[in-house]
């Protein structure tokens, strides 16, 4: 591990696959063993802290504050549920595909990465965390020990909506996640996050300024943003184009369904 | 040593702790219950629970699994829930080709181990994971809603099984259990495997380096080329179009073309990469796409077909140009359809083994008399040396009609003396084996003022890539039935095959016919509202009846339900446009349309001998036999004859075994396509059943009316008061075992079609009609089938329950054609990025059946396989234009295309 030739296995839901799909064969060290990294979701004095091995499936059953619902929203859209039974949050964040819906859900949460190695531990905002597509600022000697979300206030509410061309395991098009704070009278704080429609998922800061301090009733802005975060590509599954226009309409709808949840 | 709880009992298995937990159950443990369909946590087949929760065992490694319980299909038995789970599966036909049964039964028995009573979108959720390609999922999800009624035992209600009866499945219990075996779970002792090295590149020549020293270097690996094949290196779906290559010899017309094939101890071959081997490229410019192919001065692929164009397809009858020029409305339709995989879960595989001078190849196929011949032809054998031992078929629908491992290990086994098997993966299943041909069509459609249609004009360019497989029959079943299901005087049909370096096309449900029917479907639509008539009432004007003549100048039998179907569907779909004005009305971001699709399908090959020959016999332990070469595919094949010869018999269907598929034991069938084996089939099963009862009968001097029954080791025959008592121990066999053979043949009768296509290319044909509702999100441009209504005349249904089967599965593949699923060579290569419809993705179905009996058929039976998918497409592309005004002229309608289309820019 030190010299960065083995790889670390989480639910090896990403890694197993990329066997069958030609990717060479890398020695592995199972996570499993580790005390440290069992998968568990615990609340402390800054907000909810996630073991490394933390699954999608105990975070979907996990009771948590409303704010969370995207997050366990975005758990069970990855995969099926023997994706999710095995499948880690962290798994997830260190693939850092452009596509990764937690990445997207985790991201509009603030989640903190927390990371270690010989030389010592750190911790990075998830925004920072994923660089590109993926890339991550882990080094190849460093793990990743597990996953922080500050708390939020009671007024916070999140909702997650992702577009695909079928409606089970499938590679989203475009996702977005919304966590609004406030009330729909004015909103406080509004975090945005789009995946699939860049090199890795993106908060849209543009739009997230321009909304806090409003009103739900000038939430239409969301739906003409101009959304300069985002970098969409053509592939298999959509256009450029349409991947924008869809981003927006997205956006639109989320914000406003996020904002009805509001008190 | 690696220690888990195995169904219950504690196992060490001595493997890599990288191995995939799948790979330990099925190759150390001999657990093949458990299934591979990709290994890639794509398909779900592999689902087993670990400590209780459902995983892909091909995700998790040995290693991981290691101190856990795992559960398989094989341990189900003994958990009172899933036992339950296993009888409603086969009481709802739940299972149908079965390779996706255990994982769909895994999941299932999480669920309903948790939560006794789930919704539905409960158990969509849980099940979600699993994919399935034969039921669309319909009686899956009911049979997990009503698994509590099967708590305490029996499934089936003894009946006789007859013609009619909902029988559950003959093959229905080892599917459910896990015992069924697939194409990968037989290996012979001391069996080496084989694995194709492929081309990567689409259009080039190759030549191998020192071969030689790559062998002395791989000491156990055999490396087999072209110039090893030791009969001919060509096979192909017709003798007379053997033109694909057994191993490419120094010339690749696709990617994914086998080069040459690995053989040893599967450890050896897995440790080589393609890339080991001594190989030299050359890249040529592949002709990707029909126009490529054809412009002036293009490549061409093979020396028998100039200009690339493999065979061309003709129906005229009287002067469709001048006719149309003479018409009040005429509708013209530009379209165009892509590359669709068949995405059974089972991939190709099977092993051939050489016993003395013969071959037994055991092997997933539709078709094991053409593999008797093409494998003959192969090694330079005769077919008698040669037997096809079909495995269990994890799904077909058309693409195990071609060869694709039979003739790499038949060639393997024959020159080694050892068994070899071959098993594809996914990516090498998708890229080497045959699709659904891609179709750019253009069409006008004319009728006069009163609205009945006068003429039609239809031209179809079919890309079938680098081989002939099936293209030939879809450039000619097309023309035929381009027109749909309707009296129209004069038609002008031409439609042409083109070889390039794309994918393979051959057969896929339907033969072209799908495409094809989404053109007259649309053009049906453009003109009803041009002449101003609904849209339903314009194609019941102008169905086919009983008596009418075709446009190839067949005059149809009484067995045509066309209009039958639209009767049926006419409240359906008055309730339907009712339902969607009243809901675009509210305005909003949704639209909702209603669409309607025809179609009409002969069964059978067209205009050549397709015969089936049949046996069913007396056996002296006291058993009727029925050997029928016919394989059962998934679509229910054995079921239906068993029932068709039990009432032929006149015994229930208990007293009967089947022998399916072998060739040693059966006669010649023909393949399990086009529809045909029911009718065809079905008839000669009931021929064969009559000529023994028709034989025992008068050796017991009974009358006709007489009733037959088995008693322990006697018949007995009963008329009125008398009884007859016949010891089958006092009979002289007719041969070995078989007491007395009764046998059958059929051969529907048709007549070669003239230089215009005129005379009796099927003898019968099915008609049926669909109605889809959906819902278009205008922003996003998603669509959202909500209902589907499906009327289908199959002349009778043998096993109602099949029939429905049937059609849900086949409308779930309409609904991939329509909506998600376009293949693209070396794009598309998995199932993650080729997408099928989910659980999540099919809508309510209500199936009409109409029961045109025809007279041909047995007990008026025709088919329903193909139909089942082909009014699907259409009657969505229909109702996303009701619901949106836009005439989408591509698929898959996904939501892009339709976004774009929305915006004014048809792509
Ligand atoms: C069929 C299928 C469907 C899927 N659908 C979706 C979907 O819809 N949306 C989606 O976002 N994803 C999807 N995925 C992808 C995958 O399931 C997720 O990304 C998952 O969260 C990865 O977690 P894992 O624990 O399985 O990762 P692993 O495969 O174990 O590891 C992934 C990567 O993370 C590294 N890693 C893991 N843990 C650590 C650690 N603690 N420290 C350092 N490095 C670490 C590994 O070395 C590897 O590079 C799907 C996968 C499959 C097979
Ligand atoms: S084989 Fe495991 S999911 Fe397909
Ligand atoms: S029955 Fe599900 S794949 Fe065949």
């Amino acid at each position: 591990m030190a010299d960065g030739t083995a790889m670390p296995l989480a639910g090896g839901t990403d890694i197993l696959p990329g066997w069958a799909n030609g990717a060479s064969r890398r020695p592995l060290i199972d996570l499993s063993g580790v005390p440290d990294f069992a998968g568990r979701i615990d609340e402390d004095a800054h907000g909810w802290s996630f073991g490394a091995l933390t699954t999608w499936s105990q975070l979907a059953a996990a009771p948590l504050p409303p704010y969370f619902d995207a997050a366990k929203q975005a758990a069970l859209e990855v995969g099926g549920r023997q994706i999710q039974n095995r499948a880690t949050l962290v798994g997830n964040l260190c693939n850092a595909s452009p596509a990764a819906d937690g990445v997207t859900a985790l991201m509009c949460l603030d989640t903190v990465v927390q990371l270690r190695s010989l030389r010592g531990s750190r911790s990075v905002a998830l925004a920072d965390f994923v660089t590109g597509n993926r890339q991550t600022v882990r080094a190849a000697d460093e793990l990743v020990t597990g996953l922080a979300v500050p708390r939020r206030g009671q007024d916070a509410r999140s909702i997650f909506r992702k577009l695909g061309a079928r409606r089970y395991l499938v590679i989203s098009i475009a996702m977005v996640a919304v966590l609004l704070e406030g009330s729909r009278r004015e909103l406080k704080r509004a975090a945005i996050a789009v995946g699939s429609c860049s090199a890795r998922p993106m908060r849209v800061t543009s739009l997230e300024r321009e909304i806090a301090g409003r009103d739900a009733a000038c939430l239409a802005a969301a739906a003409g943003a101009a959304l300069p975060e985002l970098a969409p590509i053509s592939d298999v599954r959509a256009t450029s184009a349409y991947r924008t226009h869809a981003a927006r309409t997205l956006i639109a709808g989320a914000v406003s369904d996020c904002a009805a949840l509001l008190p | 040593m690696i220690l888990m709880n195995v169904n219950g009992a504690e196992r060490q298995v001595e493997v890599a702790p990288d191995t995939r937990l799948s790979g330990v159950l099925r190759d150390t443990l001999g657990l093949t219950g458990t299934k591979i369909g990709c290994d890639a946590g794509d398909c779900g087949a592999c689902t087993v629970l670990l400590d209780g929760e459902q995983v892909c065992a091909c995700l998790v490694l040995a290693g991981q699994a290691e101190g856990y319980a795992v559960t398989t299909v094989e341990g189900l038995q003994s958990r009172p829930l899933a036992a339950a789970l296993q009888r409603a599966f086969l009481a709802h036909g739940a299972a149908q080709c079965g390779i996706c049964t255990p994982g769909m039964l895994m999941a299932a028995t999480d669920l309903v181990e948790r939560n006794a009573s789930p919704t539905k979108t409960e158990v969509e959720d849980a099940l979600g994971g699993v994919l399935c390609r034969c039921t669309g999922y319909v009686k899956i999800v009911e049979a997990v809603l009503d698994h509590a009624s099967f708590h305490d035992g029996a499934v089936v209600k003894a009946g006789m099984g007859w013609v009619g009866e909902r029988l559950v499945k003959v093959d229905g219990q080892r599917k459910v259990d896990g015992t069924e075996k697939f194409g990968a779970d037989l290996v012979p002792d001391g069996c080496l495997e084989l694995r194709a090295v492929r081309s990567p590149h689409a259009h080039a020549r190759f030549h191998f380096g020192d071969l030689d020293a790559f062998e002395l270097a791989h000491p156990g690996v055999s490396v087999f080329i072209a110039g090893d094949v030791p009969g001919n290196n060509s096979f192909g779906v017709f003798p007379s179009h053997r033109d694909q290559p057994v191993l490419a010899d120094g010339y690749i017309r696709y990617r994914g073309e086998a080069v040459a094939a690995l053989v040893g101890p599967a450890a050896l071959v897995d440790a080589i990469a393609d890339g080991d081997l001594p190989l030299e490229w050359t890249l040529l410019h592949p002709l990707s796409g029909i126009d490529a192919a054809l412009e002036p001065g293009a490549a061409q692929l093979h020396e028998r077909a100039p200009g690339n164009v493999l065979v061309q397809g003709r129906q005229v009858t009287g002067d469709a140009a001048a006719a149309l020029s003479a018409c009040a409305h005429i509708a013209a339709q530009e379209f165009e359809t892509g590359f669709v995989e068949h995405a059974y879960i089972e991939p190709e595989a099977g092993y051939a083994e050489r016993k003395g001078d013969r071959i037994e190849v055991f092997v997933s196929t539709q078709t094991p008399y053409m593999d008797r011949g093409e494998v003959a032809w192969v090694l330079g054998i005769q077919p008698s040396q040669v037997r096809i031992i079909p495995s269990a078929i994890g799904g077909g629908f058309g693409g195990k009609i071609d060869m694709a491992v039979q003739q790499l290990v038949a060639v393997a086994a024959w020159t080694l003396g050892k068994p070899v098997r071959c098993v594809f993966t996914r990516g090498e299943s998708i890229a080497a084996t045959v699709k659904r041909h891609p179709a750019r069509m253009r069409a006008r459609l004319g009728c006069d003022a009163a609205g009945t249609l006068q003429a039609f004009e239809f031209h179809a360019d079919f890309n079938t890539g680098p081989y002939a497989s099936c293209g030939s029959i879809v450039a000619n079943r097309v023309p035929i039935h381009a027109m749909g299901p309707y009296r129209v005087p004069a038609v002008n049909c031409t439609t042409r095959a083109v070889y390039t370096n794309d994918s393979i096309a051959g057969a896929f449900r339907g033969f072209g016919v799908p495409q094809a029917a989404m053109v007259h479907e649309a053009l049906m639509d453009e003109l009803a509202d041009r002449a101003g008539i609904d849209r339903l009432e314009f194609r019941h004007r102008n169905a086919l009846r009983p008596g009418d003549r075709t446009a190839t100048s067949q005059q149809l039998g009484e067995s045509v339900g066309m209009r039958e179907c639209l009767d049926a569907l006419r409240p359906y779909w008055q309730a339907a446009l009712a339902d969607c004005d009243a809901f675009n009305a509210k305005g909003g971001v949704y639209r909702r349309g209603v669409g309607i699709g025809c179609m009409w399908y002969g069964i059978g090959n067209t205009s050549q001998p397709n015969p089936s020959s049949m046996r069913v016999a007396l056996a002296r332990h006291g058993r009727f036999v029925l050997f029928s070469g016919a394989v059962d595919i998934g679509q229910g094949a054995s079921t239906i004859l068993m029932q068709v010869c039990a009432e032929a018999l006149g015994v229930p269907v208990a007293d009967i075994d089947l022998v399916s598929g072998d060739t040693d034991l059966t006669l010649d069938a023909g393949k399990s396509s086009a529809s045909r084996q029911a009718f065809i089939s079905g008839n000669a099963v009931r021929f064969a059943a009559m000529d023994l009862r028709r034989k025992l009968l008068r050796y017991a001097e009974a009358g006709d009316a007489a009733c037959m029954r088995l008693e322990g080791d006697a018949i007995v025959f009963e008329e009125g008061a008398s009884r007859y008592r016949l010891a089958i121990d006092d009979m002289v066999a007719e041969e070995g075992e078989l007491v007395m053979v009764g046998t059958g043949h059929f051969d529907p009768p048709t007549t070669p079609l003239d230089e215009n296509g005129a005379g009796v290319p099927y003898a019968t044909y099915a008609f049926a009609a669909q109605i889809a509702i959906v819902e278009v999100h205008l922003a996003l441009g998603t669509v959202s089938v909500k209902r589907i209504v499906a009327a289908h005349d199959v002349g009778r249904a043998i096993n109602p329950t099949q029939v429905e089967g049937q059609i849900h599965g086949g409308i779930a593949q309409g609904i991939g054609l329509a909506l998600m699923e376009e293949h693209l060579p070396g794009r598309t290569e998995n199932l993650h990025d080729y997408l099928i419809p989910t659980f999540g993705d099919i809508p309510d179905i209500d199936i009409i059946l109409i029961e045109k009996r025809e007279p041909l058929g047995p007990y008026g039976a025709k088919g329903i396989g193909e139909p089942a998918l082909i009014p699907t497409a259409p009657a969505i592309l229909n109702a996303i234009h009701h619901a949106t005004g836009v005439r989408l002229e591509r698929i898959p309608a996904t939501p892009d295309r339709v976004w774009s289309a929305l915006q004014g820019r048809n792509t």
